[in-house]
């Protein structure tokens, strides 16, 4: 009761004050002072990062939102991951994951087709640098002197880009006929033979290592300087996730992006319109792919260690989880999903299996010692998907047009709630009556 | 290469033994995708939940010291209704939760949300049974010990049972489809829900009962599975999973027949190409790759022939 009061109260307060640039920065350094005075808290973080939020939805115009970004983005947090390095660790994750779900959001959310290999990719610019970087190339070229310094980095990233591409394009071709769910269990066999492929190519001739995967993995460098500390990183993937952002958002509003959008709409409709139905699909893989090759060789160079265990079925489920925690085909949207999930793997469910071992303990609660409350993220995964799909399949930050669509086909559902959907619904709604059973 | 040729009746058995358990929880997916046209992703779940309700069953008769007291039959047969029970109570419930009110949305909602419920019950049992015995990696009890040996073939007792069983639920499944009043009404509302909702049947509980049947075959699976393998965890049917659905699109979704071939041929396929891949690739490619056989398989099968081996050609519905 009284908590609400406050809520309400307080939300109120800043309803009225979002629209001053020195109430938004206020609220933004009195978060700063609070995660610097107790810079071990995970709450005062989520607070931090809340505030961040509090300032997108803000009502200041466009520049002071960009200036509030780039001093807390460029300065502030760097500035806590020095006193709390963990902090750094965590914000360069959230950005890795940020771009993957850009790249799986062009996928699933534009052209509407559901990748459940996407983590393939990452995968394949991950091994891209690590082979090249390490001197686990020297098993199969001779001649050249490996690792190769960091300064050939920056053309791995591009090979990476390039390279994922390439199996985006590759794996595309056959399966783009398929429709939606095929396509899905398909994408799914991709990513465990591309898996299981890694795990098994330390013979006959020794490429991966196999299972006992990479390391150590050269980091970037400039000219000799070597960029291996937390804050390089940090800043290398906040200048690529900008150039992905920028990327995203002009692809959306281009006529490539409204080409996926008619093809995710309706593929017979799009194609006699005139879209290269085939190339445009291909496109969006190559493109999705592409932003998990170059975030996969920076995770490579930063973890200095890659295996294949990284690559697992896990982690595409766990990027969609935050594409469609987002709101499918919402450019914020998986930008916020990446967030949070990232912030729940490594912050809450870690507070929450530290607090349960504290009161195990202390003797308060007896738990068994294979509980570890951080182990169940696919518990949090699955129940996120399951009460998305069923409460707002919009997601958190709603797509315009995506909205539109959701809404509508339940609106139709709602209306023949106890009869089936009559034939010919437009999205192939599920239970129209099957294939018939033999 | 004679070495080869003389563990070929051996490696055809593992097949055929693998076979079965493919072809019974690909039923699941085939019935489900008949009538819906969805696939159940927590389908393999189910498996493995029977799998994990069997061996509980097992295990505490055996602390309550009576397994050894009853005959192997009748363990067996309390096994397996215990597993099919669980799991066919679990598909109807995993209807009504997470799928029935997505019925009507578009294609992709109602499968993500299946994902959803497949990652979810794989932790949840993982969560039961590490709270209710401290480890999730369980031993079935052994029920029968004895081999047949014929001229130096061995041939596990339960293995024969795994393939009898399986047979006589297949045949049973058949019979039921084809030849009663509710398997009829269950083939009106696979061809057309609307126009069998007109004749007077009620298409809820045909889609409930749907889930019933193919989720306890799937525990059946499951119990069997683990009476033959005797270690069972958490992921176990992940994989399994997805090469039930590849034996499924194999034979022809849909297919009740179809699921039972492609299950035994891709059983067949995956163990004579472990074992002999390595062979004939002189040991540069082994055994390590029999799970990209499934996928390609899958694959090959979606782009040549998407109808699959046993299904008739059906128009594009999307």
């Amino acid at each position: 009761m009284i908590l609400s009061a406050l809520f309400s109260r307080v939300g109120g307060a800043w309803v009225k004050m979002n629209d001053k640039p020195a109430a938004v920065a206020a609220l933004i350094a009195a978060m700063t002072v609070l995660v610097a005075l107790i810079p071990r808290s995970v709450i005062a973080f989520l607070l931090f990062i809340g505030s961040l939020l509090a300032v997108y939805y803000s009502r200041l115009d466009n520049r002071h939102k960009l200036a509030i970004a780039i001093v807390t983005l460029g300065i502030i947090l760097p500035g806590i991951g020095s006193l709390n390095p963990y902090y750094l660790d965590v914000a360069i994750q959230v950005g890795i994951y940020m771009a993957l779900a850009l790249g799986l959001n062009i996928v699933v959310g534009f052209a509407g087709l559901l990748d459940l290999g996407y983590v393939a990719f990452y995968a394949t610019g991950a091994y891209v640098w690590g082979i090249f970087g390490s001197k686990q190339a020297a098993n199969f070229i001779h001649g050249v002197n490996f690792p190769l310094s960091g300064d050939w980095f920056w053309l791995f990233l591009f090979l990476a880009v390039a390279a994922a591409a390439t199996a985006g394009i590759l794996l595309g071709l056959p399966v783009l006929r398929l429709k939606g769910d095929y396509l899905a269990i398909v994408t799914l066999g991709f990513g465990e033979i591309i898996r299981i492929v890694l795990n098994n190519l330390d013979k006959p001739i020794n490429i991966t290592n196999g299972p006992n995967g990479i390391t150590p993995v050269q980091a970037p460098a400039i000219f000799g300087y070597k960029l291996d500390k937390g804050v390089h990183y940090y800043f290398l993937v906040l200048l690529i996730l900008l150039i992905i952002i920028t990327v995203a958002r002009r692809l959306e509003r281009s006529r490539i992006g409204r080409a996926w959008e008619a093809i995710r709409e309706d593929e017979v409709a799009a194609g006699a319109m005139g879209i290269p139905v085939v190339r445009m699909k291909l496109l969006a893989f190559a493109m999705g792919a592409s932003f998990a090759g170059i975030m996969g060789a920076v995770f490579a160079s930063k973890q200095t260690f890659i295996d294949p265990s990284s690559f697992s079925f896990m982690e595409s489920i766990g990027v969609l989880a935050m594409v469609i925690l987002g709101g499918m085909g919402s450019i914020p949207g998986a930008l916020i999903g990446a967030t949070c999930v990232v912030l729940l793997q490594l912050q809450v469910l870690k507070a929450l299996s530290d607090w349960f071992s504290q009161l195990r303990n202390a003797g308060i609660l007896k738990l068994p010692t294979q509980l570890e409350i951080a182990k169940y993220e696919k518990l949090v995964f699955g129940l996120v998907l399951i009460l998305m799909m069923i409460y707002r399949p919009t997601g958190l930050l709603p797509a315009e047009r995506r909205k539109h669509e959701l809404e509508h086909a339940r609106g139709e559902d709602t209306g023949a709630a106890e009869a089936p959907t009559p034939a010919g619904t437009p999205a192939a709604p599920m239970g129209g009556g099957g294939r018939g059973l033999a | 290469m004679h070495e080869a040729l003389a563990m070929l009746p051996q490696v055809l058995i593992d097949g055929l033994t693998l076979g079965f358990v493919y072809a019974l929880v690909a039923l699941g997916y085939t019935m489900v995708y008949g009538v819906l046209e969805f696939i159940n992703f927590a389908h393999s779940e189910i498996f493995m939940i029977g799998a994990f309700a069997g061996t509980e069953a097992l295990l505490i008769m055996q602390s309550a010291g009576i397994l050894n007291r009853l005959p192997p039959f009748v363990s067996l047969i309390i096994a397996l209704l215990f597993g099919m029970a669980v799991a066919g109570l679990l598909a109807v419930g995993m209807e009504r939760v997470a799928y029935r009110p997505l019925r009507g949305a578009p294609r992709l909602v109602p499968l993500i949300s299946a994902i959803g419920v497949s990652f979810f019950l794989q932790d949840a049992v993982r969560l039961f049974e590490g709270l209710w015995r401290n480890a999730f990696y369980l031993s079935t009890p052994v029920l029968y010990r004895q081999t047949l040996t014929f001229s130096g073939l061995a041939l596990p007792v339960k293995t024969i049972i795994l393939v009898v069983v399986c047979l006589a639920i297949m045949f049973g499944l058949q019979a039921f489809v084809n030849r009663t009043k509710l398997g009829r009404a269950l083939r009106a509302v696979a061809q057309d829900q609307a126009t069998a909702s007109i004749m007077g049947v009620n298409v809820n509980f045909i889609i409930s009962l749907t889930f019933l049947i193919g989720g306890s075959l799937g525990g059946a699976a499951g119990v069997l599975f683990a009476l033959q393998y005797t270690l069972i965890h958490p992921y176990v049917g992940f994989i399994l999973g997805i090469k039930a659905f590849t034996a499924a699109v194999f034979g022809g979704i849909g297919n009740i027949a179809g699921a039972m071939v492609g299950g035994v041929l891709l059983g067949l396929i995956e163990s004579l190409g472990s074992a002999y891949l390595g062979v004939f690739t002189h040991g540069a490619f082994g055994a390590e790759y029999k799970d990209v056989f499934a996928f390609i398989i899958l694959i090959l099968v979606l782009i040549l022939k998407p109808s699959g081996l046993l299904g008739e050609t059906v128009g594009e519905k999307a």
